[in-house]
């Protein structure tokens, strides 16, 4: 187990370092001037410019760059902003808001996923069944900013159950409403892989071996189905966890939260390279730990891979 | 059906009858219609008695084992007719509450491939240990004892060491020694196997079969042995019970029906087992092929593989009836069946 965890995160080295490369040379690949859009439509004088330039290193070759960037990250130093602010200290000021919301949603896509996919597993192929699906098609066809912008209308200026926008209320009140919006779009893909792998457990040897047990129907499902079914949708809640973060960016600019989500948005506008790639890589490092939690936990619930 | 068959549980407990099975039937739904899996099945097992269900892949012997535990998928499984009674109670018809204090109990089954019949995901110890936990409501601990106890008793080398172990940590034997040992966990009166050494080795299969064979005469335990491999069933059985088309077509002492065949089609088997004599030439096999179960013939469904067929045949279908003492066999004519084995 140990011996796995450490192998896991050296290869996590490489992971980083190709991601980050990548982001890198994207950024540094962005059309415009960092130095122009900072100051918009009133030019600065050339020595300025120079000077800036001078600062930030702006004018060395890209690898050149790149590398200095990399050995300040070893260091634990994400760089700093046009504004002289360190970059870690931004992203880390506003993850939390972004954390929040992705958790929160995560945990209601995790009760409303896993409870149409057991329920719809379970009557497969009754009415029931029929339904949960009809239900999952909906949410996974209507685009994801469509169920935002109109439960923003209707709950939040229409009906003024909470606030439309903003976080003033706080956790949980102001962060409902966004949450929800993302958990239902993401349960829907969860009660689907959730019928699906129940239907199969349910067709199992093992599960004729407990019926032939004398169990009651509830044991048969409780303590011999539903943990065999739970094996891959375990992988997909730990990926889909990460990928929360990345999909609670857009809800915030919907929402107006002071998330990580902002932050993104007006760094590539401004084409700050540093606060782009700082949060880039800070999401990738977030996306590789929690691929490794969900990996150590599946050698847990699968007793087959454990390692 | 058979003029030997009389349902009265009184009369069956004398006759230590454990397991009567009369007129059943088993139908599939299947999108091209309804597939007559088990059609008219009679038979019984007494205490202490080994009988073998004989036949080939689609007979219906795994489908009359899985109607005896209860554990078909109904749907697309339903069965219109006929009578289970274990120890004189129809389990097609008692409570379901009833039924699950029952089947895992008082009889009880042994599978295929011991590799899927046992859930991956739980120690073998507490796979064993359920059936006390819920039948008899051990603590978790003593339910525990009595697991290593079973595991034991079926010969699994350091079983308390083992008893935390998953099923995917032992070899196929001794996973198939587990599902006998949650067979058997119990104290049944009747033993289902349904093919038990199907999945394993040669070796390994001899030695399943001697632990059956040992833990049925030391319980004096009913055993159905179900298999489609002859010489498994004159090994362990002293009944058997040939199917062919989801019904029984001959049934009587093991050693007679092999050596001595009244119906073509149990003939046919006999003929077909590799031996000494049969050296260097071709397999004796019986020509064509089983009929379409979505559409059994109106007559016997032999008929149209069997050197005797006449038209008495094609037009209804034999019964089983006693044919020599404690000897059952459904054909027109066992009589030329028989003088021809003996010729």
């Amino acid at each position: 187990m140990l011996g796995y965890t450490v192998r896991r995160i050296l290869q996590m080295v490489p992971v980083v370092l190709g991601a980050t490369f990548i982001i890198y040379a994207l950024t540094f690949l962005m059309p415009g001037d960092p130095v122009a859009a900072l100051t918009g439509s009133r030019p600065l004088p050339e020595s300025t410019v120079q000077q800036i330039r001078l600062a930030y290193r702006l004018d060395d070759p890209f690898l050149v760059q790149y590398g200095n960037y990399m050995l300040g990250l070893l260091q634990g130093n994400f760089g700093i902003d046009f504004f002289g602010r360190p970059v870690l200290g931004l992203i880390l000021e506003r993850l939390p808001v972004t954390f929040a919301l992705a958790m929160t949603a995560w945990v209601l896509k995790l009760a409303i996923g896993l409870a149409i996919g057991v329920y719809g597993g379970l009557r497969n192929g009754q009415a029931g069944d029929h339904f949960a699906l009809v239900f999952t098609v909906i949410f996974l066809g209507i685009p994801g900013f469509v169920i935002a912008l109109g439960a923003q209308t209707v709950f939040g200026v229409q009906l003024g159950w909470v606030d439309p926008a903003g976080i003033r209320a706080g956790w949980p009140l102001a962060f409902i409403l966004p949450a929800l919006v993302m958990a239902i779009e993401a349960s829907a893909g969860l009660a689907r892989l959730t019928r699906t792998s129940l239907v199969d457990v349910l067709r199992a040897e093992y599960l004729r071996t407990a019926r032939a047990k004398g169990l009651s129907p509830r044991r048969v499902i409780w303590g011999h189905a539903l943990r065999n079914a739970m094996i891959p949708v375990v992988t997909y809640l730990g990926l889909s966890l990460a990928g929360m973060l990345g999909g609670a960016v857009i809800i915030e600019a919907i929402f107006n939260m002071p998330g990580i989500g902002g932050l993104m948005v007006t760094a590539i506008n401004n084409k700050e390279g540093t606060v782009v790639v700082g949060i880039a890589t800070m999401l990738v490092l977030v996306y590789l730990v929690f691929n490794l939690l969900v990996d150590l936990l599946y050698g847990i619930i699968d007793p087959r891979v454990r390692i | 059906m058979g003029s030997h068959q009389y349902a009265n549980p009184a009369a069956d407990a004398a006759d230590d009858v454990l397991l009567r099975v009369k007129d059943l039937e088993v139908e599939f739904n299947t999108s091209k219609g309804v597939a007559t899996a088990v059609n008219g099945m009679n038979f019984e097992v007494k205490r202490g008695q080994a009988l073998g269900i004989l036949g080939e892949s689609g007979s219906g012997k795994s489908v009359t084992a899985r109607a005896i535990m209860g554990i078909l998928d109904m749907p697309p499984a339903h069965i219109p007719r006929g009578e289970i009674l274990l120890e004189g109670e129809d389990l097609l018809t008692v409570a379901p509450r009833r039924h699950r204090q029952l089947v895992g109990s008082r009889v009880s089954m042994v599978f295929q491939d011991a590799l899927t019949a046992l859930n991956p995901v739980h120690p073998v110890g507490r796979q064993i240990g359920e059936l006390y936990r819920v039948h008899r409501g051990y603590s978790r601990r003593d339910a525990k004892a009595a697991a290593i106890k079973m595991m034991e008793k079926v010969k699994i080398p350091a079983a308390a060491k083992r008893v935390n172990d998953y099923p995917h940590r032992f070899s196929g034997g001794m996973r198939q020694r587990i599902v006998i040992a949650m067979a058997l966990a119990l104290d049944p009166v009747l033993l289902i196997a349904d093919e038990p050494t199907t999945a394993l080795d040669v070796t390994v299969q001899a030695q399943i079969l001697e632990l059956l064979k040992e833990q049925q005469e030391e319980r004096n335990m009913g055993l159905i042995l179900i298999t489609h491999d002859i010489s498994v069933v004159r090994e362990v059985t002293d009944q058997v019970a040939v199917m062919y088309a989801g019904r029984v077509v001959e049934h009587g002492p093991t050693a007679e029906v092999l050596s001595r065949p009244g119906h073509p089609y149990s003939r046919g088997l006999a003929a077909s087992i590799a031996g000494e004599e049969l050296k260097g030439q071709r397999l004796p096999a019986i020509p064509g092929t089983p009929p379409d179960l979505l559409h059994l013939p109106a007559g016997c469904s032999f008929a149209n593989r069997c050197a005797f067929a006449t038209e008495a045949c094609a037009a209804s279908i034999p019964a089983l009836e006693l044919i020599d003492e404690a000897r059952h066999s459904a054909c027109f004519h066992t009589r030329e069946v028989l003088a021809h084995a003996n010729a």
